[in-house]
């Protein structure tokens, strides 16, 4: 946690809203919020671009699809003997019941499959890795009731002027804080 | 924000503080489990040992310890896998395609819901493992080159498919539903903090990943609920689509049938939801739910029952007439056959209970019953286990050489077993409703009026604001 921050906490996400919508307004850039639930429209107020999570999702997917392909041609297998263009089923195809040992439609339900499992759990890694999230990690809090009923606004007392400080404050006080203090 | 329509019934009743939320879904685990629980608990793990001994038993001595014959090479095994992956599909459909739909009643039924997804899915994989007897020699299963014999796994097959369609579906599943409580492993861990629980906190706090609720991370989390929710709609279709073309991709008449994909995934819908109304028509009386899981919730699920059940009606009527217009003579039999022959009996359990059952919800009155809600949903659990029993039994007793015909009856070896995976489902629900938070915290405290209150006004304080709408 980042230290010098200016904290307000609320008891209400829509006083906190308004105050963010305040301040926002007067150009005060915001640190972080942290909240017991997801806040729609936070976003704006916090200059939060759109993740890209979901672009990795989908290259993960095509991995996905490549690697079921790579699978069911049987091409894994001629890795293992180092022949990397042959194909096992070209090469040894397997007879049963008179049907085409290479038959595209009947990849279709595993080639699925195994794009949404590497869509999804690929997605759900990077998340934790880009947001640092791993068990056991030491959760740094504001407040230990902001994942129960407490809303934090936290901004970066860096960059305020220490003069505008007393104002800020106090203006979050106006719009509903019910503390707002100082971290060193 | 939250915003509804005046008019409508609340989601959730009689709640007016987030904090409060957090007290009610929090007081099970807090509280020192009590004698019903283990009574239960205990119950529930000697009989999914009991399974476990038997499954052991069959690995020991041999498949012939099953009631099978070289007529009906499948039984009870594959009703039972059906059956299970089946009641998976609730938890699904709740926790994804509702939330794609923007439904926001499941906020307070989804946890309960995917729990019980993993857990039914995880007694389904149970089966595949056993049903071929020699379990050591799962290992060529597993991708081995050709260049050593015709050992490469045959992709054409539809069991190979559900190979990986299961595989995928349970893992997913556990992945969108760890995700989900990772906020409210959060709450719990700064909850027992407050408390002076250090052993508790410091577990909650492992299984939180330090989650701190900021608000560039609850943006991404939305987003990718969001795609994981994209993901899981057509991967549940998907899962019983193939489970249905194990059959429908055969040549045995009753099970060639184009009709498989959508009418499995209906029964699936329509078992799973049996299933979650019978869990959580106890679990929100016992662990005093009611203002979460209200009536209306429940409607809702008896109305899915209803649709669901009656789309497999039709299905029902479907195939039957499909074999009379066929003109197949075999098709014709099997029909005529399964409906009068000697399992008719199953037939019968199967019929009045998908399909007569379900129509009952039609009546508000029942809908709103919570005794004849429990009562038809095991009616309807009942039905879609003959259902699956019906499809595979009947269909194999009778093939094309009378000569061959013979009945199929189980052993106690397999009854046992079958009994064993309900142990284990109710085992692992019993320790889930006690340690881990079955109602979605942070999600039902987005439905939460929040009305504007002055400052320094602290939790816990009722207000008369919140009653009336805005």
């Amino acid at each position: 946690m980042k230290s010098n921050l200016i904290v307000a906490k609320f008891w209400n996400p829509d006083t906190m809203m308004e105050a963010l919508a305040d301040i926002h307004h007067k150009g005060v850039p915001v640190y972080d919020c942290y909240t017991p639930f997801p806040v729609h429209g936070i976003e704006a107020y916090m200059n939060i671009k759109r993740t890209r999570l979901t672009i990795a999702s989908f290259i993960y997917g095509c991995l996905g699809l490549g690697a079921a392909l790579f699978l069911m041609a049987g091409a894994y297998g001629q890795w293992l003997y180092f022949d990397w263009w042959g194909l096992d089923i070209i090469n040894w195809p397997m007879d049963i019941g008179g049907k085409p040992a290479l038959a595209w439609v009947d990849f279709v339900p595993i080639g699925f499959e195994l794009t949404v499992l590497f869509a999804a759990h690929g997605m759900v890694l990077t998340f934790l890795v880009v947001a640092k999230y791993y068990p056991g990690k030491e959760a740094k809090l504001l407040d230990d009731r902001q994942t129960d009923n407490v809303f934090v606004v936290a901004i970066d007392g860096d960059k305020i002027k220490a003069e505008k400080e007393d104002e800020l404050m106090s203006v979050l006080r106006e719009h509903g804080a019910f503390e707002v203090s100082k971290t060193a | 924000m939250h915003v509804e329509s005046s008019v409508r019934q609340k989601l959730i009743t009689n709640i007016n503080e987030y904090g409060q939320i957090t007290d009610d879904i929090s007081r099970p685990i807090e509280a020192a489990p009590n004698k019903t629980w283990l009574l239960w608990t205990t119950i529930s793990a000697i009989v999914m040992t009991i399974g476990f001994a038997l499954i052991g038993w069959t690995i020991w001595e041999g498949i012939g310890v099953w009631g099978l014959n070289t007529e009906v090479g499948w039984g009870f095994d594959i009703t039972n896998f059906v059956f299970w992956v089946g009641i998976g599909h609730a938890g699904t459909l709740i926790s994804a395609v509702l939330l794609l739909f923007r439904q926001t009643w499941r906020n307070s039924i989804n946890r309960s819901a995917e729990a019980m997804t993993i857990f039914a899915v995880l007694c389904a994989a149970i089966f595949p493992g056993i049903h071929a007897g020699r379990t050591w020699d799962l290992i060529y299963f597993g991708p081995i080159p050709n260049t050593r014999g015709t050992l490469w796994d045959n992709f054409n097959s539809p069991l190979m498919w559900d190979v990986f369609a299961i595989s995928t579906y349970l893992t997913v599943s556990l992945v969108f539903w760890y995700l989900g409580m990772i906020p409210d492993f959060a709450t719990l861990r700064d909850r027992f903090k407050r408390q002076g629980k250090e052993m508790a906190s410091k577990a909650y706090g492992v299984a939180s990943f330090g989650w701190e609720g900021s608000a560039r991370n609850w943006s991404r989390f939305e987003v990718i609920s969001l795609i994981l929710a994209g993901l899981c709609t057509p991967l549940v279709l998907s899962v019983h689509s193939i489970v249905s073309m194990d059959f429908a991709t055969s040549v045995v008449p009753g099970w060639h049938t184009t009709i498989f994909p959508p009418y499995f995934v209906a029964g699936a819908i329509f078992s799973g939801f049996g299933m979650v109304q019978t869990l959580l028509v106890i679990m929100r009386k016992v662990y005093k739910l009611e203002n979460y899981i209200t009536i209306e919730h429940m409607e809702n699920m008896a109305k899915i029952v209803l649709a669901t059940g009656s789309i497999v009606g039709l299905a029902y009527s479907t195939e039957f007439f499909i074999a009379w217009y066929s003109g197949s003579f075999f098709e014709r039999y099997v029909f005529i056959n399964r409906a009068f022959g000697d399992y008719w009996w199953a037939y019968f359990a199967m019929f009045s209970c998908n399909v007569i059952t379900p129509q009952l919800y039609w009546s508000q009155k029942i809908r709103q019953n919570m005794t004849i809600t429990f009562i038809l949903s095991i009616f309807v659990n009942i039905g879609m286990w003959f259902e699956r029993f019906v499809i595979i039994v009947t269909s194999l007793h009778h093939d094309f050489v009378p000569a061959r015909w013979a009945n199929y009856t189980p052993t106690f070896v397999e009854a046992g077993i079958f009994i064993g995976t309900f142990g284990l489902f109710f085992t692992c629900f019993f320790l889930f409703s006690k340690f881990l938070p079955t109602v979605n915290m942070f999600e039902v405290k987005t439905l939460l009026h929040h009305p504007k209150k002055p400052a320094g006004i602290p939790q816990g304080v009722k207000d008369e604001v919140s009653h009336s709408h805005h």
